[in-house]
């Protein structure tokens, strides 16, 4: 796999984390997870406010093919949804590390990093999936 | 490793994405399985099918036989090219697969489903003992869907030869040329034609038709073109289990002449007896207009009882849910446990999309 943004950290469950300067994270899935699951159809989002654990259900994808869970790979508030996934679903294709991002959240607990995957891992991961 | 149609290294060329399909490596996708969708029904695309079974049907009781296998009747093809679309039914009424037979000069030619083949071939020479038949597949044949609304047009510039006649073709109609058979048949619900023809020379035509601006379609978008036009897959819609009569295939049986027997007649009697008390489900259409999708084996509950549905998926060229969906009948509300959450669907009846529209109310 090419071009994995070195600055992400990866779930196994294929999600990907940004850690933004002021300290907040944004999350989004990985350009493998986006291949695997096809055209995307919907996206749902969680509501700004809530709050979610590491590893627990926080969004839904559906594609042409299948309805998958997205997990939050980290613990913290959301603060923002990517309100384009709305209308544009399909942005999760085009661009899954930039444009196609699907929420950012405050962390409350960092050490969590240390639990993901950088990008050389994540892709030998991918490869050995 | 899978088997290979002819044009396994085309679809690779193409940047088809491979999957498993029924012991195939088949293209289920060249990029987005929705680009591809909205190609055939906005233009054109061609679809690599050789994976399907091609059986030629000949000798002295090659009609009766045909006759007997089928619930639909084949002497309804009055000459040669004629085509029919049948279920082939087991003794209890239960349909063990779906077809397509079309009369051809040495008798019949019967394409059934790649991921049936074996129990349909077992069933072929089960029934035809006693019948003076030639029973012979046909693996050396590929075969090519070319589907949309510029279809035809596309496929007379690259076939010259073959342009008058194709273009005097009517629906469910087909000619013989050579090793070559082509028809008006398909499974998208736009004009267009299947080519049956020798697969070495299939890389070539598959080159020309790219070369025309006809894109590949992979078997992702014919799922989705197929439901929109509210045709049944085998093994989803329907099965050995399932009358047709509770898959929305009663009108492809000929109850006349009366006196024609056919394999699951009697079976098929008691369905209907059973259907005409309510007794029996039907396959209806439902429709979810907002977001969400509805999927294979999602429960449903009407004002009846219980149902099922049995395939579902986005329909690209309505933007929102389709499904088919088998439910008591005479039910008139309907809801969806999708993903735990009960949803209000509409039913319609189970043909969403044809030529490029809408068509249900």
């Amino acid at each position: 796999m090419s071009n994995i943004p070195d600055d992400l950290h990866f779930a196994s469950t294929h999600e990907w984390v940004r850690v933004n300067e002021d300290g907040t994270a944004t999350v989004g899935i990985s350009n493998h997870a986006q291949d695997a699951l096809g055209d995307i159809v919907f996206v749902e989002l969680p509501e700004p406010g809530s709050r979610i654990n590491a590893r627990n259900e926080v969004a839904v994808v559906e594609s042409v093919k299948a309805a998958s869970d997205i997990y939050s790979p980290m613990s913290g508030e959301i603060t923002t949804v990517n309100e384009v996934l709305m209308d544009a679903p399909e942005t999760v294709n085009s661009s899954p590390y930039e444009n196609g991002w699907f929420y950012k959240m405050t962390l409350s607990d960092d050490a969590e990093l240390d639990d993901l995957m950088g990008a050389d891992a994540y892709s030998d991961h991918c490869e050995d999936e | 490793m899978g088997q290979h149609t002819s044009l396994y290294q085309n679809h690779l060329d193409a940047g088809a994405k491979m999957v498993d399909f029924a012991g195939w490596d088949m293209p289920i996708n060249y990029g987005s399985q929705i680009e591809e969708h909205t190609q055939v029904r906005t233009a054109a695309g061609v679809f690599d099918v050789s994976h399907m079974t091609v059986v030629d049907v000949s000798g002295e009781d090659a009609k009766k036989f045909l006759r007997y296998l089928l619930a639909n009747d084949v002497a309804r093809l009055h000459e040669c090219g004629c085509a029919l679309y049948s279920a082939m039914l087991n003794h209890e009424g239960g349909v063990i697969d779906d077809l397509i037979v079309y009369r051809v000069s040495f008798g019949y030619r019967v394409v059934v489903n790649c991921a049936t083949r074996q129990k349909d071939l077992t069933w072929l020479s089960d029934i035809s003992q006693g019948f003076s038949v030639v029973i012979d597949e046909k693996p050396e044949l590929a075969i090519l869907a070319v589907h949309g609304p510029l279809a035809i047009e596309k496929l007379c510039e690259i076939l010259p030869e073959h342009a008058e006649r194709i273009q005097q073709l009517g629906n469910f109609r087909g000619f013989e040329a050579g090793a070559w058979f082509i028809a008006r048949t398909g499974y998208t619900g736009e004009k267009g034609v299947e080519l049956i023809f020798p697969e070495n020379e299939a890389p070539e035509l598959w080159n020309k038709l790219l070369a025309a601006g006809t894109k590949p379609v992979g078997l992702g978008a014919r799922d989705t073109l197929r439901l929109e036009a509210g045709m049944n897959l085998y093994g989803h819609d329907m099965d050995e289990t399932i009358s047709p009569l509770a898959a929305n295939m009663g009108q492809t049986i000929a109850w006349d002449p009366p006196d024609r027997d056919f394999v699951g007649k009697s079976a098929l009697e008691a369905a209907q007896r059973l259907q005409a008390s309510g007794g029996l489900p039907q396959l209806v259409g439902l429709v979810l207009e907002q977001r969400g999708v509805l999927r294979e084996g999602q429960s449903v509950q009407t004002d009846k009882g219980e149902g099922i549905i049995t395939s579902g998926s986005f329909s690209p060229t309505l933007k929102h849910s389709i499904a088919l969906a088998r439910i008591p009948l005479d039910s008139e509300s309907c809801r969806v446990d999708i993903r735990g959450t009960l949803t209000e669907v509409r039913i319609v009846k189970p043909n969403f999309v044809r030529f490029g529209k809408k068509v249900y109310e």
